[in-house]
């Protein structure tokens, strides 16, 4: 079993996401321990992309946010470096593919082997193009998540097949960011990929409480939630620690007790 | 290899929720292509409503004044919408109808695509809404309002430097939240496949007219053929039919901005590398950790910091060649258009004017280049007369 896999062990798993820098890497280092430490299961660390386009506006004004305070590629690895021998937890890479190819993708993902990386999720890399990463990943153990969306229909099966980590739900159509309702027929996603593979699936795009979590945890076996993470950052900044952690405790406390 | 590949560029870049829809697209595009009766009415709509053909128009004056090869000029510009994106706009709706949508939408840059756009929706009584940056609908104001005459609705783009890349950010965002009766209405030979194949398919009519209009005026091909390059579509469309023919050079211009050693230029091809963007592997300008640099044009229309996947390709094997030019030398080319043969240019298609005014003189006598003029100049009139410290109000 890869480390992800053992985030949805004997539970709901709980994954959250922030984006890296944004309001500055030390505020994300204390975040991801704060993060952990009230129950998250695994974090989604946003590499900054200047053009991010599955993200709606919450997410986009954060990577502003992170590459206007100068943060690059580089000094995430070196944070990520830093704080890896004292999170448990498995941590993974959300990014949009020129971040990889632009940086070198050998040179990117043999970096995330060395600095404790466990998998990568790349929105603007679908099915057909998974080879431009695939193979990089494959040799320095990284796992390729793959996303499934509203539209996949008959896709649903293949994208399961080959997804590593866990499966990625997009529950509704358009972009990330909170929603009021989620109208998407999630079990019938969830259980055409039980079908062909055993890989967790986990929910995300529009969730933010605790209610829609327990329902969400009603159809898959994890919830993500980002966009909700990322405006409490964006309102408090360097003071975001505190809510934040009070805010991922009152999911995990759903995701766990369900 | 994945679909749509130009040697290595092109391919399927986009998140999965759009991939169903672009296949769909695919398979009603090699559908329809072949299709006699999609091409009647396509043609029929070229001739009789965009005004096709357009003209290509021996430059006397021109030719004698710079002293070297005969000069045509494909006029574009002549195109009903006033400029070469109607050629694909037609295309595009015309099969979107075919395939059952309802709604267009489009990004624009200087807004030439935007007007052609809203000009075939309100044609086909579709439902139309355009996304332009914030920054061109400034420098563009009149081709703002030309859209909303047009029944259109034009949103101003905020995010990033707001100008045509983030134009395509927020089209691409709308396309994912509203697939089922959405078509997108990508305006250059840029974009997931089939999109560069299909766009420059339907801008291949500018290269068919060439070739059969100077093998009528000189029984022969062309040395030379010149169009400027953003995204990249009058440039396909003009090089598409001499691809095949090795004596024609083909040559694209590219925005150098304020110059090519300034931060500030669109110069994809001089300074641009291999990346994966808007859907597709090509030349981008980005930095070291693949961010996508901000670049500047006086062309709202060449403003964009990528290139077509044919076109790198193009550049790659050595069939096409790529020439920056510089704002200054495309005003200059502007003015001098206007002057010497009474054509007022759009600044985009100044860029290929500046080239010509370059390469003619090195040329013989017996040799001939076409240049092709994208677009017409009325749009630029406010923004140049800025540009050159004059106030007028526009």
């Amino acid at each position: 079993m890869t480390k992800i896999k053992s985030a949805f062990e004997n539970k709901k798993a709980f994954i959250a996401y922030l984006s890296a820098g944004d309001p500055d890497l030390e505020t994300t280092e204390k975040l991801i321990y704060e993060m952990e430490k009230n129950g998250a299961d695994l974090i989604e660390i946003g590499i900054p992309f200047s053009d991010p386009v599955a993200e709606g506006p919450v997410i986009q004004e954060a990577d502003l946010r992170a590459l206007k305070s100068g943060t690059t590629t580089e000094k995430i690895f070196d944070m990520v470096e830093r704080i890896r021998p004292n999170v448990k937890i498995p941590l993974v890479f959300l990014t949009y593919c020129n971040s990889i190819f632009g940086y070198g993708t050998e040179k990117f993902t043999q970096k995330c082997e060395q600095i404790g990386i466990d998998g990568l999720i790349v929105p603007d890399v679908p099915y057909e193009e998974r080879e431009e990463l695939a193979p990089f990943c494959e040799k320095h153990n990284i796992d390729l998540i793959a996303l499934v969306a509203p539209t996949s229909e008959e896709r649903v099966y293949k994208i399961a097949k080959a997804s590593q980590g866990f499966l990625y739900i997009v529950s509704s159509l358009g972009v990330t960011g909170v929603r009021d309702k989620i109208e998407t027929d999630i079990e019938g996603i969830v259980k055409a990929a039980k079908s062909v593979s055993d890989i967790p699936c986990a929910i995300g795009f529009g969730i933010s409480t605790p209610e829609q979590a327990e329902e969400m945890c009603k159809y898959a076996d994890g919830v993500i939630i980002g966009s909700a993470i990322v405006k409490i950052i964006g309102q408090y900044g360097k003071d975001s620690i505190a809510p934040v952690g009070e805010y991922i405790r009152s999911i995990a406390k759903v995701c766990h007790n369900f | 290899m994945s679909k749509g590949r130009f040697g290595v560029h092109g391919g399927q870049y986009i998140p999965e929720t759009l991939m169903n829809a672009v296949d769909d697209l695919e398979k009603e595009y090699e559908h329809y292509k072949n299709d006699r009766q999609f091409n009647k009415e396509l043609t029929e709509l070229y001739n009789e409503y965009a005004g096709r053909p357009s003209l290509l128009y021996y430059a006397g004056k021109m030719t004698e004044d710079l002293g070297g090869a005969k000069i045509y000029l494909k006029r574009e510009d002549l195109n009903h919408t006033g400029s070469h994106k109607i050629n694909n706009a037609l295309g595009q709706a015309l099969l979107a109808r075919k395939m059952g949508k309802t709604r267009l939408i489009a990004e624009t840059g200087a807004g030439q695509h935007g007007v052609a756009t809203a000009t075939v929706a309100a044609l086909m009584g579709m439902e139309c809404e355009i996304f332009m940056g914030k920054t061109d609908t400034e420098r563009q104001a009149l081709n703002v309002y030309r859209m909303e005459l047009l029944g259109a609705k034009v949103h101003p783009v905020t995010s990033g430097t707001m100008t045509l890349k983030d134009a395509v950010n927020e089209t691409f965002r709308e396309w994912v939240s509203r697939i089922d009766d959405t078509h997108y209405v990508i305006g250059s030979v840029m974009g997931p496949h089939p999109f560069p194949t299909m766009v420059r398919d339907f801008q291949a009519v500018i290269s068919r007219e060439i070739k059969a209009q100077i093998l009528e005026k000189e029984g022969r091909l062309p040395d030379a053929v010149l169009a400027c390059v953003g995204g990249g579509s009058n440039a396909i469309g003009a090089f598409y039919h001499f691809i095949g023919d090795k004596n024609v050079r083909l040559i694209g211009c590219e925005a150098a901005g304020l110059g090519v050693d300034r931060p500030e230029n669109a110069a994809t091809m001089a300074n641009g590398r291999l990346g994966i963007f808007h859907g597709m592997k090509s030349y981008f300008c980005q930095n070291e950790f693949g961010q996508i640099a901000p670049v500047y044009s006086i062309s709202a229309g060449l403003d964009y910091p990528g290139i077509g996947p044919e076109h790198a390709d193009l550049k790659d094997t050595g069939r096409a060649e790529y020439v920056p030019v510089t704002d200054e030398e495309a005003v200059n080319a502007f003015e001098y258009l206007s002057r010497t043969e009474g054509i007022i240019p759009a600044i985009e298609s100044s860029h290929a004017i500046a080239h010509a005014l370059k390469l003619a003189p090195t040329m013989g006598k017996d040799q001939i280049m076409v240049v092709n003029i994208s677009g017409r100049g009325d749009k630029d009139v406010a923004a140049i007369a800025r540009y050159r410290g004059v106030d007028i109000h526009d």
